[in-house]
């Protein structure tokens, strides 16, 4: 599974990070190595064994319905980018 | 007991100084209790060490002195009022992973550069509540991703034996720190080894301990299933210590294991002095971390650590870890795909970095990012990304699982045939700044037996064992002993053993 | 051609939880801004996700109640995308391994029943809100509703009509109300559906490509939406088009569908278990203790009002259609004790008319079951007619009181004293002499014209059965 510079774009661009072409070609290059590494994995056979997510054995503990948390968006809003009427500013959504 | 543990130094004596910046948490404890020294003093003293030595070894990002002294003086108050606990007025170096309230709380990344943080991790909490000082917040590869310190947008971090060279990852601040006695211990977190190799690195002790024993709440997340803080400090009675106040229950993480608390100083100090304390230890050694790859002059070194052992009455037994290979492409497929989603909320809505340019939302998130990460995070970041998408998905990230599943088995396997396992932490001794940061393939190899252990949820550490020569230097090498789940404590009790013997852990650099 | 439209169905039903389905942060609605966004809420560095145990009890519930497989195990899952209003740039969600598997709904339309499969639900986080125009150029994020915990419930593409999907979405909006997981406000986006079309010609087996509508919150949107879409498809393809997989959204004031813009790229939402959950495991014990609490479903008790009450199956259903107004009927009839088609005509009549002229739940009646039942037995043994039964329910309605109360203040009691109905019937004879005579003559029509002068002249109180029994004697 070889990648070329078009997949590079579409993977950051998934990702939303802005790549430019020449930085492309370089993280290509990189990214190509790291995958011939992974690659390795191919080799293995792992038909019929159970993925594993985490390392113990445990099913997830339920929290009792609570409410537990007050307002705090005076603190939360301090270290926003751009905040309005306490709502949070973006460029516009398009839907 | 405490008669025994005061040590003889003078205040404000410099050779006073020294000995006490190379004490132990015990003796530390001892000389606040008998009030040799107040905690305001003592980090007075950290606060002074760091002034002078920080902005060439880079091992903090965040220092506030009002922050630290307040809490010093807070702790001088229990002090006095006969309320301390083993940590009480003692300075701690928090990794700068740990978001703390108040405090500025950077990951390594430009992204955070100026976030601070609205509440407290766990963590912070439990020291907190011991009464510990934080001392400030120490450097590290971007948001953890680095086995060098290099990848920080706060600059390199350099290793205190010899700073042209690096101090290892991504916990390289805590390690720079407590190696360079700028602190008396210091918490680091270990994805792939990001504890125990930069201790390797810098000679000193560093302890992942079994996955889900101390919370990640507040630990700002790399890869959330192999992801663990633990201790880096001189000794493992140090390490117990921290261990005391690190672990626990938290119930705001649900992968935190709910188990009895332990005090992992109990049986210490049946390991100080019998003639052979490991009797009946089966120590492993596993023939693929002596295999190719490995440098000589460390070989030799861990070899004698296991030859300490060895006269300390444990038995040798050879195993095997058959997969061990294989953990490295299983990490680098696992952890950049739970990255690369676990990186996406930085996208500058609601904190952090927004680029100052952009033509639209789409635009605004590309340009955030771009700017906010540095190249290995966005590395990282499309590898993940890449792995999990559309068609890859089971070739990836599937196969990866599963073969997850039999580097676990391989250690519950030798684990029948033994009780620790012994080995080298990093093939190397610390490389020089800059060797290896454009070749990510052969960073990655700096990890290779600290890897599996992460992958399995197992704890291991790292000890000094000795140091090894490169051109002409005295560099620190690192035993590492690897265990079975939640037994962190025959772990330290070992290691304690191993150190009543061996003065590895008591040195220091010079020009400290 | 003759076309055949295929609708399946995605509901977003609101879970009634107090908290949010994985913090501690309130779920009210209409909270100020971000009040209600705690640190999981907003995604802030480090937090981390624990599952609110009432949240998995509804989804057993809902598994419950259509008879569905409730997993063992299932497992959560992060989809990832970017929008401002997803905080963590992912949304926890389930994937491979749903809670509830495979169940089912049945729908009535006219005079048939159809069973709608469910395919699944599964549990996730709802998103914020982007609120428009907050700043010039801006848009506001409140992420107040970040993290509310949402059941989706998915069916197979088995509706083939408007009429059908809006019959099902109906059901269900009842069912989830009914087993109490649901407050069903379609206004408040508690319970928004996402309807799946695609056309194909009739007798083809191959699904046709489908356009999914999104969030639909009223039921005649949905119909109208269903509706347009159909057409727009069939007209597209006949005009020798193609249809393009696409997600549309309605505009009521035009009475359209439009494809969304930012969806224009193709989602690859990378789906992975979410490592900071582990697997929900759900025992027997815990299904059983849910199963306890559960409250009698529509479908048991409507055949249970058929065959205790001998009502008719459309009786029966009008009863059931909210728990409210069936815990109403059944206590009105017990109240009574008398005959339950009595009771069930009144809920179904004036009650419902009153509600609804005045646009109230039953549960605000202001006539309770109990006061409802003493008007039915003053029916039942004769004291008052049904006509004069309608005015002593409407002054009980303006809050008069006790039926018996008024029908004593008002002497609304009925007239039962053959004497005195004689001596009303014979003046009514005297003064309608050419009545009698066309009744004489043969016209039955006069009979009931003379009835009803002898109750307007008891001012309607005289009991009619004995007017028409008496009255028959006197002409005979
Ligand atoms: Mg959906
Ligand atoms: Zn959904």
């Amino acid at each position: 599974m070889s990648l070329n510079t078009a997949d590079v774009k579409r993977i950051a661009h998934l990702a939303r990070i802005e790549i430019s072409e020449s930085e492309a070609e370089s993280t290509l290059h990189k990214l190509s190595g790291i995958l011939g590494l992974i690659e390795q994995m191919q080799a293995v056979d792992t038909t019929g064994i159970t993925p594993m997510s985490h390392s113990q054995d445990v099913t997830q503990r339920l929290r009792d319905d609570v409410v537990t948390k007050t307002n705090q968006r005076e603190e939360f809003q301090k270290i926003a980018p751009a905040v309005e009427n306490g709502l949070y500013l973006v460029p516009k959504v398009i839907e | 007991m405490e008669q025994r543990l005061a040590l003889h130094f003078t205040w404000p004596d410099p050779e006073g100084m020294r000995v006490m910046i190379n004490s132990s948490l015990k003796q530390l404890g001892a000389m606040l209790a008998g009030k040799q020294i107040s905690s305001v003093e003592l980090t007075q003293e950290f606060l002074k060490r760091i002034e002078l030595q920080n902005p060439d070894i880079n091992a903090y990002i965040t220092v506030d002195a009002e922050k630290s002294l307040a809490q010093a003086a807070a702790a001088d108050h229990l002090i006095a009022g006969g309320k301390a606990g083993a940590l009480t007025g003692i300075p701690v170096a928090q990794k700068d992973i740990f978001v703390a309230k108040g405090w500025r709380t950077t990951c390594g990344s430009r992204m955070l550069e100026n976030f601070i943080g609205p509440y407290d991790a766990d963590i912070i909490e439990r020291f907190d509540a011991a009464g510990a000082v934080n001392l400030g917040k120490t450097n590290m590869d971007e948001f953890a991703m680095g086995s060098s310190n290099e990848t920080s947008w706060f600059g390199a971090v350099k290793n205190p034996w010899d700073r042209t060279r690096v101090p290892g990852g991504s916990s390289g601040g805590s390690a720079a720190a407590v190696a360079a006695r700028l602190c008396a211990a210091a918490t680091g977190t270990d994805t792939g080894g990001s504890i125990r190799q930069p201790a390797s690195l810098c000679g000193l002790s560093g302890l992942k301990p079994t996955y889900g024993l101390v919370s990640r709440y507040g630990m700002i997340a790399f890869a959330s299933s192999l992801d663990q803080a633990g201790p880096m400090a001189k000794s493992c009675e140090d390490m117990a210590l921290m261990m005391n106040v690190m672990t626990g229950f938290d119930e705001r993480d649900s992968t935190s294991l709910q188990r009895e608390r332990e005090d992992y100083t109990r049986d210490l100090q049946q390991f100080e002095d019998r003639e052979k304390p490991l009797a009946g230890l089966r120590v492993g050694l596993p023939k693929e971390y002596f295999a190719e790859g490995l440098d000589a002059s460390v070989a030799k070194v861990v070899q004698q650590a296991i030859d300490e052992y060895r006269k300390l009455g444990a038995e040798i037994v050879d195993i095997s870890l058959p997969n061990t290979q294989l953990s490295i492409p299983v990490y680098y497929v696992l952890a950049p795909a739970e990255a690369s989603s676990n990186l996406s909320r930085y996208d500058g809505v609601r904190y952090g970095h927004r680029a100052a340019q952009y033509d639209d939302l789409m635009d605004m998130y590309c340009k955030t990012r771009a700017e906010g990460f540095g190249a290995e995070v966005k590395r990282r970041i499309l590898i993940g990304t890449y792995v999990l998408s559309a068609g890859y998905y089971d070739a990836y990230y599937l196969k990866a699982q599963q073969i997850r599943r039999l580097i676990a088995e391989d250690f519950a396997k030798a684990f029948r045939q033994c009780d620790i396992i012994l080995g080298p932490t990093a093939p190397s001794t610390a490389f020089r700044a800059g060797e290896k940061a454009d070749d990510p393939v052969a960073m990655y190899l700096q990890d290779i037996y600290t890897i599996a252990v992460n992958l399995a949820g197992l704890p291991g550490m790292s000890i000094p064992a000795g140091f090894a020569e490169v051109d002409g230097k005295q560099l620190p090498v690192g035993l590492q002993v690897i265990g079975n789940y939640f037994d962190e404590a025959r772990m330290l009790n070992a290691g304690h053993a191993y150190q009543q013997v061996t003065d590895w852990h008591q040195l220091m650099p010079e020009c400290i | 051609m003759d076309w055949e439209v295929v609708i399946g169905l995605e509901t977003h039903a609101q879970l009634q939880t107090r908290s949010k389905i994985f913090s501690g942060a309130s779920t009210t609605y209409g909270a100020e801004p971000n009040t209600q966004a705690c640190e999981v809420s907003i995604a802030l560095p480090g937090v981390l996700p624990v599952l609110n145990k009432e949240a998995v009890n509804c989804a057993i519930r809902f598994g419950l109640a259509v008879d569905a497989e409730i997993a063992p195990v299932s497992v959560f899952a992060r989809k990832n995308y970017f929008y401002p209003d997803l905080p963590k740039g992912y949304q926890i969600s389930q994937y491979e391994l749903p809670v509830v598997g495979k169940g089912a709904l049945t729908i009535q339309v006219g005079d048939t029943e159809k069973t709608i499969r469910i395919t699944r639900a599964h549990l996730e986080e709802d998103a914020g809100k982007s609120v428009h125009g907050a700043a010039e150029g801006m848009s506001g994020i409140d992420l107040n509703r970040a993290g509310t915990p949402l059941l989706e419930i998915v069916t197979e593409p088995d509706m083939r009509s408007a009429a059908e999907a809006v019959a099902y979405a109906r059901k269900l909006h009842e069912l989830v109300q009914w087993i109490g997981i649901c407050d069903g406000n379609m206004q408040e986006g508690s319970f928004r559906c996402d309807v799946n079309v695609s056309v194909r010609p009739k007798g083809s087996e191959k699904l046709g490509t489908r356009r999914e509508i999104k969030n639909l919150n009223s039921f005649k949107f949905m119909q109208q939406a269903i509706e347009y879409e159909t057409r727009w498809q069939i007209e597209t393809l006949e005009d020798g088009g193609k249809i393009e997989q696409a997600t549309v959204l309605f505009n009521p004031d035009t009475g359209e569908t439009r494809a969304m813009r930012s969806k224009e790229e193709a989602n690859d939402y990378r789906y992975f278990p979410d490592p900071d959950l582990l697997p929900l495991a759900i025992s027997e014990a815990d299904k059983a203790a849910v199963k306890a609490t559960m409250p009698e479903l529509p479908q048991a008790m409507q055949e249970r009002f058929v065959s205790e009450y001998m009502l008719s199956a459309y009786d029966a259903s009008t009863l059931t259609s909210s728990r409210a107004i069936a815990a109403y009927f059944e206590a009105t009839v017990a109240a009574f004790g008398g005959e339950a088609k009595l009771a069930a005509n009144w809920v179904m009549g004036s009650v419902a008319a009153k509600l609804n002229e005045e646009d109230k739940d039953i549960s605000a009646s202001p006539v309770p079951a109990v006061q409802l039942a003493g008007l039915l037995k003053r029916i039942a043994d004769n004291t008052i007619s049904n006509k004069i039964a309608r005015e002593v329910f409407d002054a009980m309605w303006a809050g008069e009181g006790e039926a018996d109360a008024i029908i004593e203040s008002r002497g609304l009691k009925q007239v039962t004293d053959s004497g005195a109905i004689e001596a009303i019937i014979d003046e009514v004879l005297a003064a309608n002499a050419a009545m009698v005579e066309e009744y004489r003559a043969g016209k039955e029509k006069a009979f009931n014209a003379l009835v009803g002068q002898c109750m307007k002249a008891s001012r309607g109180k005289a009991n009619p059965a004995q007017v028409n029994e008496l009255l028959k004697k006197k002409l005979s």
